[in-house]
């Protein structure tokens, strides 16, 4: 991660939020809010279901989206993110920004206000001094939290009085809610992980029954299998939370959980039923006892074209940025292979067109920096016909096996994605039409712990193969973020141990130029118009070939569940405080 | 006999140990990553990767790491796992009674159905009872448990809506209302797993019975005018469980390994489980632990079966 995806995020936010200005005025319905009938533990027991179980209740230390979700029912940050990517307080009093005075003309200082008389759910106070803890506890590298991202450029985080903080900055940062919010930003109680600093983190006993200002507080934790939560009696809301106690279970797998929640109605919440579409739709449409409530973000599946030569033949040259792919780095290849990429069938049949995920032929997606023009792009069209024509003028000519050759390089390709019943089929979809016009295409496919790794050579960092395909999600409001992961000086290869994020190994100076215009733009307008313009250029240049925007959540809702609102750029769990039956 | 256990002890010390660095070596190459979950999370950066790693010790080579875990072994120390933060025995001594309850459970009642119906199809061999049992026996060991499970998840919980298919392991019986509570949440995987064990046995206990009935004191108990139930029993079964005993020791082990599938089926937090769940997300020392312990349990129940051997058979004597 490099100073830039923060520098992105800011004007990411900047623009979502100007979005939601615009067009809601203020972004916070919480149905939770409006019954008379709500009170305080006047619900039974809310049962919740994650077929991967929380191992741990600290998100700093999170293994996975599991624990993020998990550990937010206790812990909270300074503020949440909503769907339309708007900051909604939660430590703090107020958001702060420009006009409030919140933060300086610069975009350098950030002063939080936080909200006065907040208590722990063990009746100690809440007060700023737990704000710099957890800024020490997660800005050292020696806590390994995962969280550490949100402290680039970070030059400190000190107290102006009791309930007052300041954010510096070491350079203009348009995302200046950077730290301290949403689902890295938990505010850890000094008091409760004091002995947890440093070294100590690792094994800290309070990661796993956390103290925190949430709306409930951890009864019971067993790793990996269920917590049982209460309401916190010093939850600083009235009249909230509504359920007496929680059970959150976990374990199984996502068919299990949709029958527990779509079949049985054993449980309230089921978080991401990612079944096949088909079986999906089939359980949803004719379940009575729960909905299925989905919302997306940008969570990308895409085609990734490797820029370099995979070629073992290469040995320790193989895949290294500097090397060139024998046919991919022909602009006609690439532009054939997004012609005959057929997004509307994977996510008509695989995605069941809306249900987990929609065709997409942007690597943006939503929002007001979601690019318009590419629809009418030849290479974001389904054209075996053209995509015939583009290699026959380029000169690649069938041979009679039916695969195109020039000069000797034939069209011959690896494609590798991870195991998962969806990608297997896109392949299969993929390889089909490809092969008719042209290509021979051996499909491979690696377990995920195996494929998601910069150590293994089956991993799509090492990316020995010609094409892969995997998702990266924007976690934060990080529209932009995205952007970034194209340019030259993040191109994964043996010198950074393979560990960046632009896996195609994608260099081109004038995608840089555009990602340093947006670097330096304040004004989120122009911005956003950058970032339109950054999206144009990769899917034109067929640097990427997007396919299908994956839903950021599919969970099932019972039915007498009430206030249920998720967001794509938080917790799932974020406004659990306003869940009601 | 004495002395012959001592060998038999003396000679799995390093069996132990090279099962212990076969297994460490196998999930120290193995691609497998404690963070590969983190990979794709545009959050977290590869510097708070690197930061974990060298948190966890991985950025030390792994045949360090081996001594380092063997001498903290030896000492009673499993270690911490790397997703949970807690001590491994901890997650264990957690997870034993739920598969204890189901698994040990399950074999217990695959035993006790099996010995009798086994002693039942080989008296009255060739008959409609006995292929019936034959039948359901191979059924029971050829169909697989996740098929079964899921096939009662489907009748009796998303049809009938009588039994749940999430195991609750907070679940405590105190009273007759939780015991039931008990029943309802184990009887469908201990139906699954009880008939699988009791379909194995049932055969052996059969083939054993159809060797010991035709045999001279089989014909000398029955001239000696003994009713043909104290033949059966008393005589007959008596010696055909001998080797069926130790068969039941050797497969105690796989009870504390858990039900791998089933307990992911049925949700039931178990060692299985957690195995499983571990081996996903690359816990070395939750794997290590359950690998090593299962290796000694092996080889001590071995031990036990071939002791056992020789204390219900008179005629074998270990020297």
């Amino acid at each position: 991660m490099t100073r830039a995806r923060y520098v992105l995020r800011g004007a990411a936010l900047a623009i979502t939020a100007v979005m939601a200005i615009a067009c809601t005025g203020t972004p916070s319905a919480s149905p939770g809010t409006t019954g008379a009938t709500i009170a305080r533990g006047a619900g039974g027991d809310l049962k919740i279901l994650y077929w991967q179980a929380p191992t741990i209740l600290n998100g700093h230390q999170a293994g996975g989206t599991k624990d993020q979700d998990a550990s937010r029912m206790v812990l909270e940050p300074l503020a949440a993110f909503d769907n339309d990517a708007a900051a909604v307080p939660r430590l703090a009093a107020e958001i702060p920004t420009v006009a409030n005075g919140g933060v300086s003309a610069d975009l350098k200082t950030v002063t939080w206000k936080l909200k006065q008389g907040v208590k722990y759910s063990d009746g100690t106070p809440f007060s700023a001094d737990d704000v710099i803890f957890t800024y020490t506890y997660m800005c050292d590298a020696k806590s390994a939290a995962i969280s550490f991202g949100t402290c680039e450029n970070v030059k400190s985080v000190t107290k102006k009085d009791a309930n007052t903080i300041v954010v510096t900055y070491d350079l203009a940062q348009p995302f200046y809610l950077q730290w301290g919010t949403g689902t890295s930003g938990e505010i850890l109680s000094l008091n409760a992980w004091k002995d947890c600093l440093a070294e100590k983190a690792k094994t800290c006993a309070a990661d796993q029954k956390p103290i925190g200002t949430g709306p409930y507080k951890v009864r019971e934790f067993k790793q990996g299998d269920v917590i049982l939560f209460d309401m916190n009696e010093n939850y600083r809301e009235a009249n909230k939370p509504y359920f007496k106690s929680v059970t959150w279970k976990g374990g199984g797998d996502a068919t299990a959980a949709a029958r527990a929640s779509l079949q049985t109605g054993d449980v309230d919440y089921a978080w991401n039923l990612q079944v096949e579409a088909t079986v999906l739709r089939g359980m949803a449409t004719s379940s009575t006892s729960a909905d299925l409530k989905s919302v997306y973000s940008n969570s990308l599946e895409r085609l990734v074209l490797n820029s370099t030569n995979p070629s073992a033949s290469l040995g320790e040259q193989r895949s290294e940025p500097g090397t060139k792919h024998p046919y991919l780095s022909d602009k006609a290849v690439r532009r054939a292979l997004a012609m005959a990429t057929d997004r509307t069938t994977v996510a008509e049949q695989l995605y069941g067109a809306g249900l987990t995920g929609k065709a997409s032929c942007n690597v943006w997606n939503g929002g007001a920096a979601e690019s318009k023009n590419t629809a009418a792009l030849d290479v974001c069209k389904f054209d075996l016909n053209a995509a015939n024509a583009e290699l026959d003028k380029a000169g690649w000519v069938k041979g009679a096996d039916g695969v195109r050759a020039k000069g000797g390089v034939r069209l011959e390709m690896l494609y590798q994605t991870s195991v998962n019943p969806l990608r297997q089929k896109t392949q299969d979809i993929m390889k089909a039409n490809w092969e008719k016009i042209g290509f021979k295409v051996t499909l491979k496919s690696t377990d995920a712990g195996v494929f998601f790794t910069n150590t293994s050579p089956d991993g799509y960092l090492k990316f020995y193969a010609d094409v892969e395909e995997f998702a990266n999600s924007a976690g934060a409001p990080d529209l932009a973020g995205f952007m970034d992961d194209w340019t030259c000086k993040l191109a994964v290869g043996k010198a950074n141990n393979w560990n960046l994020d632009n896996a195609e190994r994608y260099c081109n100076p004038d995608f840089d130029k555009i990602i340093d215009q947006i670097r330096a733009e304040a004004d989120p307008a122009k911005a956003a118009a950058l970032v339109i313009q950054a999206n144009d250029f990769l899917v034109a240049d067929v640097a990427v070939i997007p396919i299908v925007n994956r839903t950021s959540a599919t969970s099932g809702v019972a039915k007498s569940l009430k206030g249920v609102v998720l967001s794509g750029w938080d917790t799932e769990t974020w406004d659990v405080a306003n869940w009601y039956k | 006999m004495g002395r012959y256990v001592v060998r038999r002890l003396l000679i799995a010390i390093p069996t132990l140990l090279v099962i212990s660095f076969v297994m460490y070596a196998i999930l120290a190459l193995a691609p497998i990553d404690p963070l590969a979950s983190l990979a794709t999370d545009p959050r977290v950066p590869p510097e708070a990767r690197e930061n974990i790693r060298i948190a966890l010790g991985l950025d030390q080579p792994w045949p360090v790491r081996y001594v380092k875990w063997l001498i903290a072994v030896l000492q009673g120390d499993f270690g911490v796992s790397f997703m949970s933060h807690t001590s491994v025995s901890a997650l264990l001594w957690q997870r034993l009674p739920n598969t204890l309850a189901v698994v040990g459970v399950a074999y217990i009642v695959g035993i006790f159905v099996a010995v009798p119906i086994g002693m039942l199809s080989a008296v009255r061999r060739n008959t409609l009872t006995d292929h019936a049992v034959s039948t359901l026996a191979y059924i029971g060991f050829s169909v697989p448990t996740f098929f079964t499970g899921l096939i009662l998840i489907i009748i009796f919980s998303v049809k009938l809506h009588w039994l749940p298919f999430l195991y609750d392991s907070n679940l405590k019986v105190t009273d007759f209302n939780s015991l039931v509570g008990q029943l309802r949440q184990s009887i469908m995987p201990i139906l699954v797993l009880g008939l699988f064990d009791a379909a194995v046995l049932t055969r052996y206990v059969r083939a054993e019975m159809l060797e010991h009935l035709p045999m001279d004191y089989v014909r000398t108990a029955r001239a000696k005018g003994l009713k043909e139930r104290a033949v059966v029993v008393r005589h007959a079964l008596r010696n055909s469980l001998i080797p069926v005993v130790t068969l039941i020791a050797l497969g105690v082990p796989t009870v504390f390994g858990g039900a791998i599938v089933t307990e992911q089926i049925f949700h039931v937090p178990g060692i299985g489980e957690l195995l499983v769940r571990s081996i996903g997300s690359g816990d070395t020392p939750v794997v290590a632990a359950i690998v090593i312990i299962f290796a000694v349990l092996v080889v001590a129940f071995n031990l036990v079966a071939d002791v056992l051997y020789g204390v219900l058979d008179p005629r074998i004597r270990y020297a």
